[in-house]
Parts: structure tokens; C-alpha cells; sequence
């Protein structure tokens, strides 16, 4: 399924793309496309192909099959004068251990071949972006993940990229942390940098992407904005149940016509529903007594259990 | 060419902070084993039967064979943990390689980087030599090329190897059974026509025989016919080597 017919102009297009290490299939004929000044999201959980599909878009991993075309051109091609016009944030930070915070910079700038006085102008500014000033003349070992985190996009904004690949920008990071991050990822946006980034956090792809696919062992299962995605594949609201674990009720007659569906999970059951409200008074007339009852919206989270049977994060 | 040079900026960032410490260490190396066993060895030798190592004295047969049995260690010490490091455990090529560089880049960058470390090490130990006065020959300064060659001819194969490993429990292995014995019996400290007949076999099918034919014709002003084989030879494992090198590294890092 296309996450969008148009092409040409795309900033990525990729049909059938494949990705096939030795028996493993990583990546299975997917079809996309990104616009320009757009956030596109890759959403699934680990092992569903989204860091071979961001290596093969990073101009690194060679595809298997399929049609890819980056920035315009052919990755396998053009490899070079792609990633000159690319940042890359891998999954995991690839910082210079042995260089101080700012010479991390200013190294990674000159195999841009970008001027010295520009790199230290450049490095001064990002390093000011990512509220690492103070740090500047540090090493990298001590600072913290989140810290660790904000240098590598620093390092990885050092070209003035026009498209930003991100893989699981925030995995390990504290909420704090996070919230940090994205608050830096969201003002790159508002600047017009197109940004892709794969996640297996529904609350990341939910605040950061205007449009997102989510990928299931090596396949594209559904695409959209994430609210077309809720509204497609979930009710408005959802009601939680939990029981305490020694009583689990028999509930099969007593849920009728609540819900338009039912989802029962190891520790809780969800049931999908317009007014999540109502149906729990209906519940409680019926003589269901949980332990505890949560009335939510519905999120992406909902949408993968849909689509896969199983949780995002297992 | 120019990624090449901007992949070379980065080894130069860092051996700014360390050269001092690697040249100090070049030259007391050579220092100390020409003073212990060139001359305190040679002296015990030149009051025997013999006096003489296939006709020279100890001092002046020991040290270009030394300098060829050096460079094959910085090229060891070189090509084994600081690549892997950089491969898996710090990842700076997949840095690196999210840039407009290259695998190829990254390859020609790395030998070029080893050729330049091996060249400080050849000529800090070519100068030692000259203040020990082994030197006697105009040609003697090519055996500081081939001692580079000689470097190579073993750092290029086993940066293709090291291209292959997970873990650094072989290059353990590899220094054991194959650097350190051939330091010892590699025709650096004796001839290698002393070796059991089936060691000389063996000896003569690695680099470093060659290597040190070569540099000892050199210094001590004695070039053979076998000179153009030797030289062939320290030639073919360094272009075998980096091709192999230029195919293990690209399998590996462009997964």
C-alpha cells in the first residue's frame, strides 16, 4: 500500500523496496513516499525493519530490490552527493569519544568539506541549539544520555541537511529528556527541515510526525496521519479495565453490545468504544466490578494492537 | 582524493595529542635493543670463535634486521585494536560513513594513515642506527621504504582480517603465534639459514624474511639477485592485502 501515489517531486521515493540479508528478509517490498518539509514517521516495534529501511534512505545499506530514489537521485549511484545533503542520527550515538564536545563538531564538519571558519561558526551556533554551550570545551564520556543524544544532532545538523534521519531519537531517554528533544526536533520542523524518524513510541510518533507508516515484520501494514490512522483503526475513546489478578471475572456475557471491540491483554482488557464513560456505568449495572477503570482517547498504541494482535513494546 | 584527506584529518586531530608519546616510545626502542643486544650481545660475540655475523659485526646485522621486525609490529599494533574499535566498539566509521565519505575513503585513508605511522617509525629507528654508526652505505636510507613496505605488507592483510572479527580474541592469537615468532626467528637476531630446514621453509613464505633481506643488503651494502624477488614479494602481500582489505571492510560496513 502507498503512503502517498505523488513521486517526482518526493524527497524519498521507494516502491518495492527490499531489503534481504542472507535467509532474513529485514524488509519487505514497502512503498513510500516523503514530501518536502514534512515529519514522516516509521512506526513498529524492534525488528521490524525500520533501521535497514533508514540505512538503505542514509545511502549505507545497499537494497536488495526495489526502486529507491533520495534527494532525486539513486543511493547506490549518487551515494556521496547524498549524504552531503543528508543528517543522520543513528540508533546508536557514533561520538567521538576521543574528541572534546566541540572538536566532535568541528571534525565531523570538515568531511563535509566545510571551511574551517565556517565549522567553528556553524559548531558555535548548533552547540547553542541543543543548550550545550557550557559543555563545549568537555569531553563526551561524562555527559548524559539525553546530552549525548542532543550532541549527535548537533553533529548531525553541522551540513545544514535539508532531510534529517532520525532512528529512535529518544530510545533510553528520560521523560525530561525527551521532552528536550523533541522540543528540538519540533523547531527544526517549523525551519522547514523534512524530517524521518522511526519509533517505537506511539506518544513520539503522535507529537512529532505528520504523517507515518506503521511497519510490521518487514511490511508496511497501515499509513497516515496520526490521526486519520486513529480514527481509521480505532474508536474515539478506549475503557480500561483491570482486575485483580486472583478473581479474573468471566465476562464474555456480560460486555454485549458495549464495545466494537474487545481486546483482552495479560493484565487488562481494553474495550473500544464511542463514550468509554457510558459503557462503564452500563458495566457497573451489570455487576462488573473492576479493580480500577481508565477512560482514554484512543492512540497509535491502539492502532498496532489492531493491525498486528500485539503491543508496540513487548 | 579529497575524502581521503579529510578522513586523514581525523588521525591528525588525534596524533596531535599523542605524538610525543609515540615518538619517544620510536626511539627507545630501537635504542634499548641495539644497546642490549647489538652491543652488549655483539661484544660477547665478537670475543668468540666467529666474531663476525655473516661477515659483519653483530651490531651492524642486528639493526636492519630489527628495523624490519619493528615496522611489522607497528603495523600489527596498528591494524588490529584502533580499526576494530573504530568497526564496533566507538563505531566512528558509521559516523564517518553517514558523511560524503566512503568505504573506499575509509580503506585508502587507513593505509595511507599506517604508511605515515610506519615512516615516522622507520626514520626515528634509521637515525638511531646512524648514532650507533651501523650505517655505511649510500643506499642504506631506501631501507627505511622498505621497511615501510615491509609494515605494509603485513598491515594490509591483517586489516582485511580484522575487517572480519567480532571480538578482539584473535588479534591475541595473531600476535602470539605468528608476530611475536617471527620477531624472534624472522632473521632478525640470527640468519635465517640457522633455522631447522622446514623453519626456513615457512620463514621464507612470510614478509618479513624478505623485508629484512632486503633492509640488511641495503645497510650493509651486500644487495643480491634475490633482491628484485624480495621486493616482489613485500609487493604482492600489500596489493593482495589491500584489496582483501577493500572487500572485507566493504562487506562489513555496508550492512
Amino acid at each position: 500500500m502507498a503512503a502517498s501515489s505523488t513521486g517526482s517531486d518526493a524527497l524519498i521515493h521507494a516502491r518495492g523496496l527490499t531489503k534481504r540479508f542472507d535467509k532474513l528478509l529485514a524488509v519487505d517490498a514497502i512503498d513510500f513516499d516523503v514530501q518536502r518539509g514534512e515529519a514522516f514517521g516509521f512506526l513498529g516495534p524492534n525488528g521490524a525493519g525500520k533501521t535497514s529501511t533508514m540505512r538503505m534512505i542514509g545511502c549505507v545499506s545497499v537494497p536488495s530490490v526495489g526502486e529507491l530514489r533520495v534527494l532525486g537521485m539513486n543511493p547506490v549511484k549518487n551515494g556521496p552527493r547524498i549524504r552531503a545533503r543528508l543528517g543522520v542520527v543513528p540508533q546508536a550515538d557514533t561520538l567521538d569519544m576521543e574528541l572534546r564536545v566541540e572538536e566532535n563538531l568541528l571534525t565531523y564538519a570538515r568531511y563535509f568539506d566545510i571551511p574551517r571558519d565556517i565549522a567553528r561558526r556553524r559548531t558555535r551556533e548548533l552547540l547553542e541549539f541543543v543548550q550545550l554551550s557550557d559543555r563545549a570545551k568537555d569531553g563526551v564520556e561524562p555527559l548524559s544520555g539525553g546530552m549525548k543524544r542532543r550532541l549527535t544532532i548537533a553533529r548531525a545538523l553541522v551540513n545544514e541537511p535539508e532531510l534529517l534521519l532520525l532512528d529512535e531519537p529518544t530510545t533510553g531517554l528520560d521523560p525530561q529528556a525527551r521532552h528536550l528533544v523533541w522540543d528540538r526536533l519540533y523547531r527544526l520542523k517549523q525551519r522547514g527541515v523534512t524530517i524521518v524518524l522511526t519509533t517505537h513510541y506511539m506518544d513520539e510518533a503522535e507529537q512529532l510526525c505528520d504523517r507515518l507508516v506503521v511497519m510490521d515484520k518487514a511490511k508496511i501494514v497501515a499509513s497516515g496521519s496520526p490521526r486519520s490512522l486513529i480514527t481509521q483503526y480505532s474508536t474515539r475513546e478506549v475503557l480500561e479495565l483491570r482486575f485483580s489478578i486472583d478473581a479474573p471475572p468471566s465476562l464474555d456475557s456480560k460486555l454485549e453490545g458495549l464495545a466494537d471491540r474487545v481486546e483482552v491483554l495479560p493484565d487488562r482488557v481494553l474495550l473500544y468504544t464511542h463514550d468509554g464513560e457510558a459503557a462503564a456505568a452500563v458495566l457497573h449495572g451489570r455487576g462488573v466490578q473492576p479493580e480500577s477503570t481508565l477512560v482514554r482517547r484512543s492512540t497509535l498504541e491502539d492502532v498496532f494492537l489492531r493491525l498486528t494482535g500485539r503491543s508496540l513494546i513487548e | 582524493m579529497t575524502g581521503v584527506l579529510r578522513f586523514l584529518e581525523h588521525h591528525a586531530v588525534l596524533y596531535r595529542r599523542t605524538w610525543k608519546g609515540t615518538i619517544f616510545v620510536s626511539f627507545v626502542s630501537p635504542l634499548l635493543f641495539l644497546a642490549a643486544m647489538g652491543l652488549g650481545l655483539g661484544s660477547l660475540i665478537s670475543q668468540g670463535p666467529v666474531r663476525t655475523v655473516d661477515g659483519v659485526s653483530y651490531l651492524a646485522f642486528l639493526a636492519p634486521g630489527l628495523l624490519a621486525a619493528t615496522t611489522m609490529q607497528t603495523a600489527y599494533v596498528e591494524t588490529t585494536y584502533p580499526i576494530i574499535a573504530k568497526i564496533q566498539w566507538l563505531r566512528t566509521y558509521d559516523g564517518m560513513l553517514a558523511t560524503p565519505l566512503t568505504i573506499g575513503n575509509v580503506v585508502v585513508g587507513e593505509i595511507c594513515w599506517l604508511a605515515f605511522r610506519l615512516a615516522t617509525v622507520a626514520i626515528i629507528f634509521f637515525l638511531v642506527m646512524l648514532v650507533f654508526g651501523t650505517v655505511h652505505t649510500t643506499l642504506a636510507p631506501l631501507a627505511i621504504l622498505v621497511a615501510i613496505l615491509n609494515g605494509l605488507a603485513f598491515g594490509a592483510p591483517i586489516l582485511a582480517f580484522t575487517a572480519t572479527q567480532k571480538t578482539d580474541n584473535a588479534f591475541s592469537v595473531i600476535g602470539r603465534f605468528i608476530i611475536t615468532p617471527l620477531f624472534l626467528l624472522g632473521g632478525a637476531f640470527f640468519p635465517i639459514h640457522q633455522l631447522p630446514q622446514f623453519l626456513q621453509g615457512i620463514a621464507w613464505l612470510t614478509p618479513l624474511a624478505h623485508g629484512v633481506a632486503l633492509a640488511r643488503g641495503l645497510t650493509i651494502g651486500r644487495i643480491t639477485s634475490s633482491a628484485g624477488m624480495d621486493v616482489v614479494v613485500l609487493l604482492g602481500y600489500a596489493t593482495v592485502g589491500i584489496i582483501a582489505a577493500s572487500i572485507t571492510m566493504r562487506r562489513r560496513l555496508s550492512k
